[in-house]
């Protein structure tokens, strides 16, 4: 478990219903729409966070305070308002957004420090950018799968706070700690658990190691399938994250 | 907050597609392989201790008429009990209302993945030797496969040969049931079985399947598909490929194949006349059953003339002289002796 600080606020809020959070932030009703920037950030703020940090190699305040002011100005600006289903997944055209907000607030940055965009020095910066070219495709391509990467982490980690609060709701503690255990815990661990050894941890049969971790998990895909719909925009994009996330044809 | 490991994501994204087998007696290892119609899983059968292959629809049970042809196929496969036909163990239902069965866990490869290693071609015809043994004993039984291909048969780690895959199978005394609501559910194709329906992979279709005409749809329509994974044996390839699907099937009903000796001369003539016999547009001229196919499988392999190519003068002295090369050079060699034998006496 990592323990992260409080950016994102507190406990999760969910969308109740399936209505996709990516076009409600173009609703005229104000607090639909600030409903729906917090979907967007409780799924998102931990990425770009990591994304900025990583891709923009800023240190841990400077991303901090890069991530909030992106989501502020998101919100001020209607950043969202411009995205088109049609031409990528929104999940791009966020990153795109984040690319050019933490592009223009280090132009700023420059600005102030070096007193406007005036050229002191004359300085190769284009065969500097051409000795970079290489790399930077390559981590252009790896930055991607990064941004996907924690964006998935982030939306199963949702997920499972959220499983932990429903199957609690059904006095389903055990689906629940088993589940944790055994698809959370134990996973890239030296330790091989086996359904065996569950049901002696936890004084069950084996039958009903199986039935639980299948009841937890059947609750986990629908939990995760909800919250992908909200973060969708159109059935197409739902389906098409929904395969190439779970594999699965809906 | 549970913040979920890379591993466990990883882990957590394999199993919530799986099947869901709580209330079965059987635990999910792996997903072996998807087909149009379903998954087939490696799963472990707790109470005989063994791995089976578990078989499950793909789409949601409203479909209903998928499940009722997965229950069909394995019905059909359990009745045709034979070496070469993957046996079926269970049929059941899932706690979300989907259809399985569980069958023989088989370890090999697919025909199409065990050619591209052993090119022998003896092996090869003995290997499609028992592919039409087993499809002959399931005609026997009045049940017809529809859907031959190399994907469809497995090579076993003995050289054993098992025909799998009996999911658009039909009975040829029986109805069978309505076909599935979406018309693209198998690989590009359907399983739909209604008149004008089309039934199979194109590749591998004859033509009355290529137009979609039921009714005449028979033994000769494996016959056809046996004749094309003959010319797959030889070729490497399948008879008519390129292009989408309906423009292989318009190739099927069109054009012939190209002839397997285009690709590689050293085919025998033969082998490339029972192919092409086998693969005849009109199904009257192909071979009327399996036997008299699988008959001349084993006399071209024993050296002998097959009936589906004539052999002129020539082809039949070198046939003879081929299966006959070792008496020839004893012949040889004692007209050799005798006549140095006679010039070293007559010195």
């Amino acid at each position: 478990m990592s323990i992260d600080t409080s950016i994102g606020g507190g406990k999760t809020k969910f969308p109740a219903t399936r209505l996709s959070a990516v076009i409600l932030t173009h609703s005229a009703d104000e607090k639909e729409r600030t409903r729906a920037f917090s979907t967007l950030i409780a799924t998102y703020w931990k990425p770009i966070y990591k994304y900025v940090r990583i891709k923009w190699r800023k240190g841990n305040e400077d991303a901090k305070d890069l991530t909030q002011g992106f989501f502020a100005k998101a919100l001020e600006k209607g950043y969202f308002d411009a995205y088109d289903p049609a031409k990528a997944r929104f999940r791009t055209f966020l990153r795109l957004c984040v690319d050019g907000y933490v592009a223009n607030e280090n132009k700023a940055a420059g600005r102030i420090k070096r007193g406007g965009e005036a050229t002191i020095l004359s300085l190769d910066f284009e065969g500097a950018e051409q000795e970079l070219l290489g790399d930077h495709a390559a981590a252009e391509a790896s930055m991607d799968s990064f941004f996907d990467q924690e964006w998935v982490r982030s939306l199963f980690t949702l997920a499972v706070e959220h499983l932990a609060a429903d199957l609690a709701g059904k006095g389903k503690q055990k689906h629940f700690e088993l589940f944790l255990r055994y698809d959370i815990q134990a996973q890239g661990t030296e330790e091989t658990l086996t359904y065996d050894q569950l049901a002696r941890e936890f004084s069950l049969s084996v039958t009903d190691v199986t039935n639980y971790l299948a009841v937890a998990r059947r609750e986990f895909r629908t939990i995760v399938l909800d919250q992908l719909q909200s973060l969708t925009a159109t059935e197409e994009e739902f389906r098409s994250e929904a395969k190439a996330l779970l594999g699965v044809d809906l | 907050m549970h913040n979920v490991p890379t591993a466990a994501v990883e882990h957590l994204r394999a199993v919530l597609d799986a099947p869901d087998l709580s209330g079965t007696k059987y635990r999910l290892v792996h997903r072996i392989a998807t087909g149009g119609m379903g998954s087939v899983y490696l799963v472990e059968d707790t109470s005989l201790d063994r791995k089976v292959a578990l078989k499950i629809i793909t789409t949601p049970v409203s479909s209903g008429n998928l499940a009722a042809r997965l229950i069909q196929e394995a019905r059909i496969v359990a009745r045709l009990e034979h070496p070469g036909i993957v046996p079926i163990h269970d049929v059941g239902t899932l706690v979300d209302g989907r259809v399985f069965y569980t069958m023989k866990y088989v370890q090999g490869r697919r025909l199409d993945e065990y050619t591209r290693q052993y090119r022998s071609l003896q092996n090869l015809l003995r290997l499609f030797q028992k592919i039409c043994e087993a499809v002959a004993f399931a005609h026997a039984n009045g049940v017809v496969h529809r859907d031959l291909k190399p994907e469809n048969i497995m090579v076993g780690s003995f050289g054993e040969v098992l025909v799998m895959d009996w999911g658009v199978a039909k009975v040829l005394t029986e109805s069978e049931p309505p076909p599935p609501a979406s018309p693209e559910q198998r690989a590009g194709d359907t399983t739909g079985t209604q008149q004008g329906t089309i039934l199979g992979t194109p590749a591998y279709m004859s033509p009355e399947q290529a137009r979609g005409d039921l009714a005449a749809l028979s033994d000769r329509t494996d016959i056809y598909a046996l004749g094309a994974i003959l010319y797959f044996l030889l070729t490497g390839r399948a008879p008519f490929d390129g292009g989408s699907s309906h423009e292989i099937r318009e190739k099927v009903l069109r054009e012939p194949p190209p002839q397997p000796r285009l690709f590689d001369p050293k085919i025998p003539r033969p082998l490339e006349a029972m192919a092409l016999k086998a693969m005849a547009k009109d199904p009257a001229g192909r071979y009327p059953g399996i036997a008299q196919l699988s008959s001349d499988v084993v006399r071209h392999l024993d050296g002998q003339t097959v009936s589906a190519y004539r052999e002129t003068l020539l082809e039949r002295v070198d046939r003879w002289v081929e299966k006959n090369r070792f008496l020839i050079f004893l012949i040889v060699a004692y007209l050799l002796m005798r006549v140095f034998t006679f010039l070293t006496m007559g010195r």
